[in-house]
């Protein structure tokens, strides 16, 4: 009788648990937000996401950050589209034709999980010296090559996990079928983690999009919308980390205002990715 | 042309080449081993699967059933550990040393596994992928062929009015027929069921015994499965394993009538 109380009180206990912490999280995640949009609501016009920094801007002066979104804009969605470039073909061939290799599959993910945790300031440092090698300046080119860098890893990680998860049951099924393996990863596998792979790549954007340190050697910044590759590009975390310090208040209120536009850039995407994500998982095998 | 001119069987297999086995037999198996490093899963397997008929793998679990159904469509090369020696004759072709091409030889086999794994398509695409893999382009031969196929495993009357739906909004028991239509529209000469209602429940594990009793006709049907009534309501021939090696084979009432070994016998009075 007395075992029993106790198990009871441990499952009580534990679903308490799980669900505090569940709950924490979120409300710390929701303090976040709100702190950012109560210290940033008063500096948020349309000026702030029309326009490109005016004279005087980070002393208070007119114009917006613009040049800073279209910049993060610029080489989140470049260097995305390089990662899927590097990543699909590596995860389709970590999971398709090394299937028979498994200490070569987990020696690969080793070296990846490596990669990931990498601090992405070295992603940066390794980033500025290619760029002295190569003769380049800081540029959108450079900037959008050193965070495809920094999130290749997480893509292919994060497509291999979708792949891990497809059943082996369909690739045999495929197999039989007369599929050769590369008809397989194309035709099947790529379809079957359609919706898996959308979360891969907006968990990599939304790396890409945030984060500073990679950018801050490679990318430059500057009061200007890039038109070119080799021309330097602003970035939002940096627009963010010169205006939080400056002296002047006003300023320390759009750098809050600039990081509600990149929360906002990100919940977008994020919608848009569950709902493609919702939408092509229909046909897949549950 | 499917069938290699050097792959003829040698002599040294001990198989009669003659027409009348070769018409007699669609797969024979001689001295067959698979090891996984240390461990012998098949030993010495021998055997031959008569054609249209329904021969039975019986015989209790990790005998090394499954793993000889793989060994027939050379679904073991997906496991590096496995290590295959001896020869598989499917008509006159040796598949373990052949250089004929996989995917073809795999065609002539259909897979039906334990638990249906449609394709991440639509019903018709299920049934016509297959074919667009042969290379018919010609969609009114596309067409004939899925509502052919639908009818043959008996769901063509479910199905009709959704063919472009998900595969996977169909049941259990629907998408187990599905991929049985889908195996059988890339024409195979045999069907390869690895338990394939152990997933079902009664009412669509009889459908499928009622489509295999239909299909031998046509089909050379080897059926793994684990239940004795099953065994003996389908088998026209059966093979009883224990422990990776054949311990009885031959006509199923006899079989399960006078068993010749305290093995089979055990695994009857269990299975009753």
């Amino acid at each position: 009788m007395r075992r029993r109380q106790i198990k009871i009180l441990e499952e009580k206990f534990f679903v308490f648990l799980s669900a505090f912490m569940t709950y924490s999280l979120i409300v710390v995640l929701a303090f976040i937000i709100l702190v950012i949009f109560v210290k940033g609501f008063n500096a948020l016009n349309l000026d702030m996401i029309l326009k490109t920094p005016e004279g005087g801007y980070y002393y208070g002066g007119e114009g917006g950050v613009l040049n800073a979104i279209m910049g993060s804009l610029y080489i989140a969605f470049g260097a995305t589209l390089i990662a899927i470039f590097i990543g699909m073909p590596a995860a389709l061939y970590i999971n398709v034709q090394l299937i028979r290799y498994r200490r070569t599959q987990n020696t690969i993910r080793f070296f990846l999980d490596a990669l990931w945790g990498i601090p992405s300031i070295v992603y940066g440092a390794f980033g500025f010296t290619l760029m002295l090698f190569f003769g380049m300046n800081a540029s959108l080119l450079a900037g959008t090559i050193t965070v495809a860098l920094l999130i290749s890893p997480i893509m292919v990680r994060t497509f291999d996990e979708v792949l891990s998860t497809i059943p082996k049951g369909l690739h045999e099924a495929t197999l039989a079928l007369g599929f050769t393996r590369t008809e397989t990863a194309f035709k099947v596998m790529l379809k079957q983690g359609f919706s898996g792979f959308i979360t891969a790549i907006l968990l990599s954007f939304g790396r890409g999009i945030g984060d500073a340190a990679s950018v801050l050697f490679t990318a430059g910044y500057t009061d200007n919308i890039p038109v070119n590759l080799d021309e330097p590009a602003a970035t939002l975390p940096l627009a963010i980390f010169f205006q939080l310090g400056s002296p002047i208040p006003e300023v320390r209120e759009r750098a809050f205002a600039s990081a509600v536009i990149l929360t906002v850039i990100i919940l977008i995407i994020s919608l848009g990715a569950r709902y493609l994500s919702k939408r092509y998982s229909r046909t897949n095998l549950k | 042309m499917f069938i290699a001119e050097e792959n003829t069987i040698p002599a040294s297999t001990g198989f009669s080449d003659s027409p009348e086995n070769l018409a007699k037999h669609i797969v024979r198996i001689k001295h067959l081993n698979v090891h996984a490093g240390e461990h012998h899963i098949l030993k010495n397997v021998d055997l031959e699967i008569p054609r249209n008929k329904i021969t039975v793998l019986l015989g209790p679990s990790g005998c090394g059933k499954t793993t000889l159904l793989k060994c027939m469509n050379k679904l073991t090369d997906l496991y590096r550990e496995l290590e295959v020696s001896g020869n598989i004759f499917i008509e006159k072709d040796d598949i373990l040393n052949t250089t004929t091409n996989i995917a073809s030889i795999r065609q002539k086999m259909g897979l039906l596994s334990q638990r249906p794994y449609p394709l991440p398509v639509s019903i018709y695409k299920n049934v016509s992928y297959g074919l667009k893999l042969k290379g018919v382009r010609d969609r009114k031969l596309i067409d004939f062929s899925v509502e052919k196929h639908l009818r043959e495993v008996g769901l063509w009357e479910e199905v009709k009015n959704r063919l472009n739906a998900p595969a996977t909004s169909l049941s259990i028991g629907q998408q187990q027929r599905l991929c049985l239509a889908r195996g059988l529209a890339v024409k195979p000469s045999i069907i390869l069921a690895d338990e394939p209602t152990s997933a079902l429940d009664p009412i669509s594990s009889k459908i499928i015994e009622n489509l295999f009793k239909d299909l031998k006709k046509h089909y050379t049907i080897i059926l793994v499965t684990h239940v004795l009534r099953q065994a003996i309501r389908l088998a026209d021939h059966a093979i009883f394993m224990i422990d990776g090696e054949i311990i009885e084979q031959g006509d199923p009432e006899e079989l399960f009538k006078n068993p010749q070994t305290e093995g089979l016998r055990a695994y009857l009075v269990d299975g009753n």
